[in-house]
């Protein structure tokens, strides 16, 4: 969605003061294209500002986690360009996958220092934002643990704690939560939101839940598959922080039946195209 | 039946006594048995061999230059073993050296393989021709073109023992978590790091395991290689005493030299394998006990 424009999102009050907010990154009419004809994504514009909680949120096959790798450079568009505003927001990227993706022969700490041990650090140097990450996600004490000893929702929360190391501008994360019970997925959703209240940065948060997407984001954009594409964008014009009563509001009820319907539709359209 | 009846017993009396049903009490039972089972079994065994071997030495009158009683085998190997000694020496060393250089020639080129496709590509087939050649086949050639005794041996003993550590190692380096690699590339990892914090420590499990199949292989490789290149003297290991001392019918001694053949693969092995746990039980599946 380029700057504001038609998107219903920019229409009310929080949503012009959002448009303010200044540029991180732009996704320029992207398409990728894997193979001869499989288009994964489809003339894809997404403009991400600062402070933004945005969540792509859509059925499996709608190249939602291709935005992210596009974003993190994993892979290069087939046309248009992805276009970063701020340099230090891309040196600083942190990366949430839906595993923990931890490497099991290293410590928590180990796990957590190595972002910065790839940029040449010594552990002691950052020895304090080591102790400083883990201590954001709620695991100080488990420095010397190795991840078979924890649980799913510690794993995820050691793999948070390695993101937030490199003090990052913008924070991708793909289903993060989405191999973890109910439960977990709830407490967690809270504690990231409590996270970005303290760490002030972006977050781009790749879901198939309308709940958990409603819940934590400020930005929905609603995909559809095959091709992938934007189908709408939606504001949740709430204010943070949130706390688990936004859960039983109904704010939050009429958010959710918004984005439940548009996703409906999406998937209608796909039906039909089908 | 009766620690069943005591433990519904003990419930029924004792509400915070823990509970123990049927289903646990089999359970604890098999584990007892494995327990003891897992050395005991094996000893049973032995010292019936041993005992059925002696008795039919004695029992048949058995000449000792046909088959020699264990204890007259272990008698001489007691007797013997100033001279045996330097023989299991120069075949420890070989062993140990060809082990060595497997694994830094499996290694290497499993690492080298990683680096570089299309040396991977190239080069692959002929380690492979080189695996299936049987090494009898080609003792000879290395008779010719290579002087030193040594080093003859030793090259046997190589070609016998590294391809295990090269493909298991050469497909650890490449099973390393995609999304872990995507991680890497995301903080720029250069290629060194990439090997250093993710290939390599990826790779371990099955270096270790190429490593275990590999000790025993280079064992194999010294007495096969002592065999064919026979020759005697300071330099004879195990192998050749066996081959020397059936030439004088000493078949007690043929066994002595056997069995320290024997004791260093077993050793060769249970040193892996405590290297293996010591660098996996933290964290690698293969050495965690399940709870």
């Amino acid at each position: 969605m380029a700057d504001g424009g038609s998107s219903p999102a920019a229409s009310t009050a929080a949503g012009k003061a959002r448009a303010a907010r200044p540029l991180l990154l732009s996704l320029d009419h992207v398409d990728k294209v894997f193979g001869q004809n499989i288009v994964a994504l489809r003339d894809m514009s997404l403009t991400v500002r600062q402070g933004d909680f945005i969540s792509l949120l859509g059925p499996s096959g709608c190249g939602k986690s291709t935005v992210l790798r596009l974003i993190a450079g994993l892979m290069q568009p087939t046309r248009g360009r992805v276009r970063w505003e701020d340099a230090t927001a891309r040196d600083t990227l942190g990366v949430v996958f839906q595993e923990p993706t931890l490497m099991p022969w290293s410590t928590v700490a180990d796990n957590v220092w190595l972002p910065l041990r790839l940029k040449g650090k010594a552990r002691k140097d950052v020895l304090p934002d080591i102790e400083e990450a883990l201590a954001t996600v709620g695991l100080t004490g488990f420095e010397d643990a190795y991840p078979r000893e924890l649980s799913g929702g510690m794993k995820m929360r050691v793999s948070i704690a390695r993101a937030l190391v490199t003090h990052p501008r913008l924070i991708l994360m793909d289903e993060p939560f989405a191999a973890l019970d109910e439960i977990t997925r709830f407490k967690l959703n809270n504690d990231l939101l409590a996270m970005r209240e303290k760490l002030d940065c972006t977050v781009i948060f790749v879901t198939h839940s309308v709940f958990e997407s409603v819940f934590l984001s400020d930005r929905i954009v609603i995909m559809a598959a095959r091709p992938g594409r934007v189908i709408r964008e939606l504001g949740v014009d709430e204010p943070y922080p949130r706390t688990e009563d936004f859960r039983t509001s109904t704010e939050y009820v009429a958010h959710c039946r918004e984005a439940s319907e548009a996703l409906a539709q999406a998937m209608e359209g796909v039906a039909h195209e089908g | 039946m009766a620690l069943t009846d005591t433990a519904a017993r003990t419930r029924s009396h004792d509400p915070s006594a823990p509970v123990i049903d049927a289903e646990e009490e089999a359970r604890l039972r098999t584990a007892r048995l494995d327990r003891i089972g897992r050395w005991a079994l094996p000893l049973i065994v032995f010292v019936t061999l041993i005992a059925t071997w002696q008795w039919y030495v004695t029992a048949w009158e058995v000449p000792h230059y046909r088959l020699p009683g264990p204890f007259l085998v272990i008698q001489t190997l007691i007797a013997d073993f100033p001279s045996l000694a330097g023989s299991w020496w120069t075949t420890v060393r070989v062993t140990v050296l060809a082990l060595i250089l497997a694994i830094i020639g499996g290694g290497g080129l499993a690492i080298l393989f990683t680096q570089s496709r299309l040396v991977e590509m190239s080069l692959f087939p002929y380690m492979v021709v080189l695996q299936v050649t049987p090494i009898i086949a080609i003792a000879p050639l290395i008779f010719i073109y290579i002087d030193s005794h040594i080093a003859r041996v030793l090259f046997i003993a190589w070609i016998v023992a590294f391809f295990p550590v090269l493909s298991n190692t050469a497909l650890g380096l490449k099973s390393s978590d995609h999304n872990l690699r995507d991680l890497m590339s995301i903080y720029r990892a250069n290629r060194w790091q990439r090997l250093r914090f993710l290939q390599l420590p990826s790779s371990l499990p099955y270096f270790l395991g190429g490593l275990r199949i590999a000790g025993g292989l280079s064992l194999i490789g010294a007495v096969v290689a002592e065999f064919t290149m026979g020759s005697g003297g300071q330099a004879a290991g195990l192998a050749f005493r066996i081959l020397e001392s059936s030439y004088r019918l000493n078949v007690p001694r043929m066994f002595a030299a056997l069995l320290l053949v024997i004791l260093t693969g077993v050793a060769i092995y249970l040193v892996l394998s405590w290297l293996s746990w010591l660098l996996l039980h933290k964290w690698h599946e293969s050495a965690i006990k399940r709870e």
